[in-house]
């Protein structure tokens, strides 16, 4: 039974679901850009401001655990998708189709977001993971009229397919092993240790969330749709929906005992070593800024997995800070972006030729980018190191000197490409001018949203203490 | 508090320089050179408020020291600290970084603004590599200066030979010091962790973790996980491969930098962090860390006779010097470490001298090609003469202070590894012979164009002047530099004693 209390956990979820049917219906009555934009940010800062609500009901109503972890993951999805909102604004002014309806499929796709990171259920874990895939497979092909986005959004729409059969499968062997779909009662399940259907069962889940989270082998669609989609669907691509699949996959590794098992951990710790290896070597010498980063946030969620191979207390922590480490940076660099591309002008500026001598033409743009390179390459004084400090703390406290070997190695790759994308901004650019184009000041909020966020990642990076504590404290409140 | 600004007064500055390209072109500059010598100043005041002479064994070994905490979550604190050695070494980065601003002067002409904020945020971190004492926060400064210096190298920086770009150079220096440093990070997190698991205590404090009991075959591993980051930075041979590229391609400041402060950050970090923090292990270590240095004081010497580029040859004989370096902090004496600190100093006002020199050269003859010059001693005024002095420094000539320090590295190490010392003394020999060469090849035989060039204006003069009295000061008296120093030489040879009984002690020189 839903209680009040119940209610009041999901509140964030349910905020945010409502707000997708006033935005639904905006549409229908009236068109308005900026309307829209209003509703949807307010629907969002309002799940954001009834989270201290949620964490104060102490309770997880059916199919769902609100639990820190949920709560970390909702505030990061709300926030992330917050940034996506003010940045999409200034791109989509330029776009001569319908507008408003990216918020739409936007806010759907947050709901699920929400719904995923919470969920303790197969059920509610398949219904939410759908409802946040649907609605990315429009945001990728909203441009749908530049061949490149309908690509992009036919590629994930098919690929996601495949992987969402790995899923079920997955599933249903489990639900025959044990008969439960809860994942408490699938730990109940299983006390007698995993056999091989279980085993079997879990690694093709394992198969259908490394589609979501493009763990190599299975990331072959990141470059395409990174590079196809519009700038600010890739955004919610590499940080809403990354961030609370990963999140779920923490989940099933630190509650159902068949993903402690030692086969899946060594299958983990193989595809932790070849996801960073290869997305960095991958990224080598691309020359698209947005396939570069496809591939950079390859090689970051290879560093992440070193969390769910080594689990315990720690493990959760680790998860938490280098997510916010990476969202930030990876919100700063596509930020950029979609700042200097425009749908009406055609494709997005993501060419390393767009880029050389931004620094003489918009100093600030290029200082952000700046800090989000150094900061996705782990340079101390920037958020990403304290990430990366993070991950091989964990790494060498759980004696994982192969995984710590792969870290340093794929930083040390990663940096020739960060390096490469960096001294671009700063070399004169044939003909320029010096300090010649001002800050576009009529789109503010996309610009201002982009210099909290780069001034976030040194604050982050100097102090990290606040996150650090509100992290540990979350990890340890469990319901 | 002072040492604090130590470390915030470049990066101020750098941020102000930045700006000050608005106001006019020669702001920056003067911000600049405002800063360094305002660090200058502040380390000489110091030097002088204190009295080396006293026994340092009351209380504590620093002179100054500051801490706040940080990040409690893993008992990371900001704990600067300053002794004899660290003062010497911010007073040299205040001096060299003033050198640097000056040879600059007329070198870089677009971007000034933002080269200046670049060479700043270098000496800062230089600066805080020297102070630091807390694990993480050393680490943190030993990263953050390369991203200045890799901007330095790759804006402004000369391309050489196709295919060799400045962006490649810099890219490949970035690239061979951050992954060495992250074997470091790895290795200073495990010697945490291992203190954790013993004692329940999460700290990074350089106290604490000397007192840590590591298990002995993941001592070793740690202790070279220090040693690999320090021997990239120095540079030991295997490890070289970035310094003659970064040099050759570096403007002028950039080299000056790389060659006077950042190669003695990697001395600094051994003497400091990897002989103190394992001992047993280090001196286990020592025959090969000596056979490195071997190698790179013969290597470095005859890969210097056979260069055409003018800053090559300097970098490879900074192959060289640092070999002997090597071999001092590694054997174990008092002398010999005292010997390799000034040997730091001498070298650092030597080559940084002679990349000036190079740098000026370039500003008139626009090649740093050697085969293009030749009978230069006819054409330019008094430069030459300059030349001859620093080239003899290099060589260790007496009365300069290299052969001060080369002295002292010999002498001392001679009694615990004779053998090494008279294989390095081939290394001396060499020196004569590629200095030489260097002075030979630029300035005397036929000329290779008619002509007489520009002479030096009254900046550079100055700063010939100031690096040759340096060097000459130094030679002549290395007292002060060695009283200042010897209560951080002494625990560290103590540390080897254990097995070697020196025979040789600084009272017998004095």
């Amino acid at each position: 039974m839903l209680t009040l209390a119940n209610l009041m956990a999901i509140l964030p979820l349910i905020i945010v679901a409502a707000t997708a049917i006033l935005v639904m219906l905006g549409i229908a009555w009236q068109r308005h850009h900026g309307g829209t934009v209003m509703v949807s940010a307010s629907g969002l800062v309002l799940a954001l401001i009834s989270m201290p609500l949620a964490i104060s009901a102490l309770s997880s109503p059916p199919l769902l655990t609100v639990d820190g972890l949920a709560i970390m993951g909702s505030v990061l999805v709300l926030l992330c998708a917050l940034v996506t909102v003010a940045l999409s604004h200034h791109y989509l002014a330029g776009y001569t189709g319908p507008k408003e309806e990216f918020y739409l499929l936007l806010l759907c796709a947050v709901t699920g977001a929400l719904g995923l990171v919470a969920s303790s259920h197969l059920a509610t874990l398949f219904i939410s993971l759908e409802l946040l895939s649907m609605p990315l497979y429009g945001m990728l092909a909203y441009s749908f009229r530049t061949e490149r986005s309908l690509e992009a959004g036919i590629k994930y729409l098919i690929l996601s397919a495949a992987a969402t059969g790995f899923m079920l499968f997955g599933m249903a062997l489990i639900y025959a092993r044990t008969g439960q779909l809860d994942l408490a009662g699938l730990a109940a399940g299983m006390t007698a240790g995993p056999d091989a259907w279980a085993l079997a069962g879990a690694s093709m889940m394992v198969v259908g969330l490394g589609f979501k989270l493009s763990i190599v082998p299975f990331h072959l669609w990141t470059p395409d749709v990174y590079q196809g989609g519009p700038a600010p669907a890739t955004i919610f691509l590499a940080t809403v929906s990354k961030l609370a699949v990963f999140v779920l996959l923490l989940r099933l590794t630190m509650t159902a005992p068949v993903f402690n098992n030692d086969w899946l951990n060594s299958l983990f710790t193989l595809l932790a070593l070849i996801t960073m290896l290869g997305g960095n070597l991958l990224a080598l010498f691309q020359s698209d800024i947005k396939r570069l980063l496809g591939y950079s946030s390859i090689a970051h969620f290879g560093y992440l997995l070193v969390a769910i191979v080594a689990g315990g207390s720690l493990a959760a922590e680790t998860v938490g800070v280098y997510l916010i480490t990476y969202l930030l940076a990876t919100l700063a660099a596509f930020g950029v972006v979609t700042r200097l591309s425009s749908p009406s002008v055609g494709e997005d500026a993501a060419g390393l030729h767009h880029y050389r001598g931004l620094f003489w033409r918009r100093p600030w743009l290029a200082a952000v980018m700046t800090v989000s390179f150094l900061s996705l390459a782990g340079i101390p004084l920037t958020a990403g190191f304290i990430g990366k400090f993070y991950v091989l703390a964990l790494g060498v406290a759980d004696s994982r000197w192969w995984l710590v070997g792969g870290i340093v190695a794929g930083s040390a790759i990663g940096l020739f490409y960060y390096l490469r994308v960096m001294v671009t901004l700063y070399l004169p650019a044939p003909g320029m001018r010096r300090m010649d184009a001002t800050n576009d000041w009529g789109n503010r909020i996309g610009g201002l949203t982009l210099l909290v966020v780069a001034v976030s990642i040194l604050v982050l990076g100097v102090y990290p203490m606040p996150i650090i504590l509100w992290v540990s404290e979350l990890s340890t409140i469990a319901f | 508090m002072i040492l604090v600004w130590l470390i915030l007064i470049p990066f101020l500055g750098g941020l102000l320089c930045w700006q000050a390209e608005r106001w006019s072109d020669q702001a920056p500059r003067w911000i600049a050179l405002g800063t360094m010598l305002f660090v200058l100043v502040i380390s000489v005041v110091l030097w002088w408020g204190v009295d080396f002479s006293l026994p340092g064994g009351a209380g504590s070994q620093w002179l100054l020291e500051w801490r706040v905490p940080w990040i409690p979550r893993f008992g990371i604190e900001i704990h600067l600290a300053l002794d004899g050695l660290s003062l010497i070494l911010v007073a040299l980065t205040g001096f060299l970084g003033a050198l640097a601003v000056l040879c600059s002067w007329h070198e870089i002409a677009d971007r000034i603004g933002f080269f200046h904020l670049n060479l700043l945020f270098i000496l800062g971190g230089v600066v805080g590599v020297f102070l630091a004492l807390d694990l993480f926060l050393f680490f943190l400064f030993w990263e953050m200066m390369l991203v200045p210096m890799y901007f330095l190298i790759a804006l402004w920086g000369h391309s050489g030979s196709p295919g060799q770009t400045r962006i490649r150079a810099a890219t490949r220096f970035f690239i061979y010091t951050q992954a060495s440093g992250l074997l470091m990070l790895v290795a200073i997190i495990a010697l945490v962790f291992v203190n954790f698991s013993n004692t329940g205590e999460l700290s990074f404090s350089y106290d604490v973790l000397r007192k840590a009991d590591v298990p002995e075959p993941l001592a070793f591993w740690l202790m070279l996980g220090f040693f690999i980051a320090f021997a990239v930075k120095l540079p030991v041979v295997p490890f070289h491969g970035w310094l003659p590229d970064a040099h050759a391609q570096a403007p002028t400041a950039g080299s000056v930098d790389l060659a006077g402060i950042l190669l003695k950050t990697a001395a600094y970090g051994i003497l400091r962090f990897a002989l103190p923090l394992f001992p047993e292990q280090s001196q286990a270590f020592a025959p090969v860390a000596m056979t490195l240095g071997l190698v790179g004081i013969i290597y470095g010497a005859v890969l210097a006779c056979g260069q055409q580029d003018i800053k090559r040859l300097i970098a490879y004989t900074s192959i060289s010097h640092m070999g002997f370096v090597l071999i001092a902090l590694y054997s174990g004496s008092e002398l010999a470490i005292q010997g390799a600190i000034v040997l730091m100093v001498a070298h650092a006002f030597s080559s940084a001298g002679l990349f000036i020199l190079s740098g000026q050269l370039y500003e008139r003859i626009h090649t740093r090609d050697m085969r293009m010059m030749g009978g230069l001693w006819g054409r330019i005024p008094v430069l030459p003469g300059f030349t001859v002095c620093l080239v003899a420094a290099s060589l260790g000539m007496p009365a300069t202070a290299n052969f001060v320090g080369e002295f002292m590295v010999l002498f001392g190490t001679f009694p615990s590894a004779p053998v090494t010392v008279v294989i390095a003394s081939i290394g001396l020999v060499l020196a004569a012979i590629y200095s030489l060469l260097l002075m030979q090849r630029v300035h005397h035989g036929p000329a290779y164009r008619a002509g007489p060039l520009a002479g030096p204006d009254a900046r550079e003069y100055g700063i010939m002047l100031a690096l040759l009295v340096l060097t000459l000061a130094v030679g002549l008296y290395p007292q002060p530099l060695l009283d200042t120093t010897a209560d951080v030489a002494a625990p560290i040879a103590e540390l080897f004693t254990g097995s070697t009984e020196l025979a040789v002690r600084s009272g017998e020189v004095n």
